[in-house]
């Protein structure tokens, strides 16, 4: 899957995670630029994207993740690592 | 669960029904609760305390979603994280001027942190037993006695991992045998205190398995003491249990009969035919399901049957030597050819309850579709096909929680009984013979005619039970059948007094000198035993005898799908010629000199087309 893909998908569940059909995200999005980004839906977001992309993160690496271009990074690193 | 195949009305809000997918109210709660809001529909507004010893928020968003569409608007108030203790028993300011109409207790095995230690003496272990137990049971009784509501609580799922192995059950001071005593401890305690309603998280961690329902990496990061995606299943039954306490349980279950309370169909397969029993793995399936049926009726649910069917037929059903339900288990019992929407109504206006206490199960999908589009107040989950997929979704639907059981939910059935009885007294027919009058069935029965060639090549390619000879026809030879004069191609229509059955039977001779051979006789089984095979053969008959014909010869060619017509020339008097290895059965009738026709109860109408 190339990052275009994941990104497609990923921000598919934003949309749905945060209630807005015209949200676009980039890799420099961090929690503070969209509504309802609090830990409470962080934790729904990432349940959302294991779900979507069939894997589950590790502890260490749900530590991380501070914004998209990371998490874009990780889903991609761990999809190759499969 | 999985609900990719799941129906609904098309509404956004379809995702709460049970079955839901969790994950996907997780990811749209923020919509769902958008659509809920939208409603103006009036709710039932209360004050609900959630104090939980891990994090809370995600069940209280969840939880909120269910009560809405339930028709309860909460206000919720959460304690400070992991205080449910201090803030009922010490710091009661803010609980006190919350004024809570109910407690919802949120805690887990996670919270128990006083395990016993292995080697511990049994008095040590039962000390720390009666220590927990009373912690908790300090709190119930500051609820009631200081907020005076009453509380819901969780019970202790097993432990996630056992220092002993498998000793940890049986030691005293195991873990999973600590958490069972706890539990019956708090059994006991709410079957004598009505204040108090066990949420049963033992039984739901199991049903999705302990290493489903521990999910580390969430309790370490965010301290949900279950797996995220278990919160919806969480949520829901304690909003059952909530519903419950406010009068929003369903109370009666309406059961559709073929193929949902026995195998097959009985109009077609016959009494014998349907499955149920031991003798098939899918008979044994349909006795189990019937068998939960009944223990919900002896908790109080109301039963009803509502069932595309001739009454007769459906009512036999229940006189199969297996069947587990009877008819009169029933307190409403609708068996015929109206719109199920519009039987359930009347059921619900029968029993004298809303239609939003029903709850409707039906193998079918397109009934299914079809009862939640005309009556959307009926709850119609989608229960699968078969009889142990009805079985999970009622059980684990929890549509008729209830926070106990009183006297009059054991005695209601035994009470529907009563006035059914009385009403059947009252209604009752004689004998079958009566019954059948009370139908005023009339029957139009002549030789094709060009407007109904299309339905009769229907019925002579589909029909597989009540068939004699199962020959296939396409429409060419159809017409070819009716123009030629050595057949005697009938029709038959038949109507009554609830409407009209439409033309449902087919029986074509063809003569040769004195003899007449039966090419063809079928029927649809909806008509089964109303006398409608007597009055074919005897308009036959007539023109048999109008054409000098002596001697009628039939052969009955066995199907796997064919047995309820085996006996039915014999049944008329033909006698047996010969059977060959295939089953096949060859049958004369010799028309007597004074023939007088087979009797019946219904009148027939002057045929239109009849040739000589």
């Amino acid at each position: 899957m190339t990052q275009e893909q994941i990104l497609e998908r990923v921000q598919l569940i934003f949309r749905e995670c945060f209630d807005n059909d015209t949200l676009v995200i980039e890799r420099s999005t961090t929690a503070k630029d969209v509504e309802n980004w609090d830990s409470l839906n962080h934790v729904n977001l990432l349940a959302a994207i294991e779900k979507e992309f069939g894997f589950e993160f590790t502890l260490t690496e749900m530590g991380g993740l501070k914004n998209v271009g990371e998490m874009l990074d990780l889903i991609h690193q761990i999809l190759s690592d499969k | 669960m999985d609900s990719e195949t799941k129906k609904g009305t098309g509404s956004v809000l379809d995702v709460l029904d049970y079955p839901f997918d969790p994950a996907a109210i997780l990811k749209k709660k923020l919509s769902i609760k958008k659509e809920l809001l939208n409603s103006t529909a009036p709710r039932l507004e209360k004050r609900i305390a959630v104090l939980g010893g891990s994090t809370t928020n995600e069940i209280v968003n969840i939880l909120e979603l269910f009560l809405l569409k339930i028709g309860i608007k909460p206000a919720f108030y959460e304690c400070e994280y992991g205080k449910y203790y201090e803030e009922i028993m010490f710091d009661q300011a803010a609980l006190k001027a919350f004024k809570p109409d109910l407690i919802y207790i949120h805690t887990t095995s996670r919270d128990l942190t006083a395990f016993p230690s292995i080697g511990d003496r049994p008095e040590t272990v039962s000390d720390l037993r009666a220590g927990t137990f009373n912690r908790y049971r300090s709190l119930w009784e500051t609820a009631r006695d200081v907020f005076q509501c009453p509380v819901i609580q969780n019970n202790f799922e097993l432990p996630q991992y056992r220092p002993l192995g498998s000793l940890d059950f049986s030691a005293e001071y195991g873990r999973t045998n600590f958490i069972q005593a706890l539990n019956c401890d708090f059994a006991d305690y709410a079957r004598t205190h009505n204040s108090l309603i066990i949420n049963d998280i033992f039984y739901l961690s199991s049903c999705v398995g302990l290493d489903n329902w521990y999910d580390d990496r969430f309790w370490f990061s965010y301290k949900y003491a279950m797996r995220h995606q278990y919160i919806p299943s969480l949520a829901y039954g304690v909003a059952q249990q909530i519903g419950a306490m406010f009068g929003f349980s369903k109370k009666c279950l309406v059961l559709d009969l073929d193929n949902t309370l026995w195998g097959g169909i009985i109009g077609e397969a016959g009494l014998r035919g349907i499955q149920i029993g031991k003798e098939t793995p899918l008979g044994e399936a349909y006795t189990a399901f019937q068998q939960h049926v009944k223990e919900l009726g002896r908790r109080g649910v109301i039963l009803a049957v509502c069932s595309k069917n001739e009454r007769e037929n459906a009512l036999e059903g229940f006189t199969h030597p297996d069947t587990v339900l009877k008819a009169e288990d029933f307190a409403d019992f609708r068996a015929n050819w109206e719109m199920k929407s519009a039987n359930i109504l009347e059921i619900a206006k029968s029993v004298n309850i809303g239609a939003d206490s029903l709850v409707f199960i039906d193998d079918s999908p397109a009934e299914r579709e079809i009862v939640r589009a005309q009556a959307s107040q009926v709850v119609v989950p989608e229960a699968g096909s078969e009889p142990q997929t009805y079985m999970r979704v009622l059980d684990r639907g929890l549509f008729f929680e209830s926070v106990a059981l009183s006297e009059a939910d054991l005695q209601r059935n035994q009470q529907y009984l009563e006035n059914r009885a009385r009403e059947s007294a009252e209604a009752q027919f004689q004998d079958y013979d009566s019954f059948l009058k009370s139908l005023e069935m009339r029957a139009e029965i002549a030789e094709f005619e060009p407007v109904y060639l299309d339905r009769i090549a229907q019925l002579i390619n589909k029909t597989n039970q009540f068939n004699l000879t199962t020959k296939r026809r396409t429409l060419t030879e159809v017409e070819q059948i009716g123009s030629d004069p050595s057949y005697i191609p009938l029709y038959g229509r038949l109507k009554d007094k609830f409407g009209d059955n439409g033309l449902i039977s087919i029986l074509i001779g063809r003569s040769e000198g004195t003899d007449l051979h039966i090419d063809t006789w079928l029927m649809s089984c909806r008509v089964l035993k109303r006398g409608m095979e007597a009055a074919m053969l005897n308009a036959l008959v007539e023109r048999a005898i109008a054409r000098r014909v002596t001697r009628i010869l039939g052969d009955y060619i066995p199907t796997s799908k064919n047995k309820m017509v085996a006996e039915l020339l014999s049944s008329f008097g033909f006698e047996l010629i010969s059977k060959d290895a295939s089953g096949r059965t060859s049958w004369v009738y010799r028309i007597p000199s004074q023939w007088s026709p087979v009797t019946h109860q219904i009148a027939i109408a002057q045929s239109t087309g009849a040739r000589p």
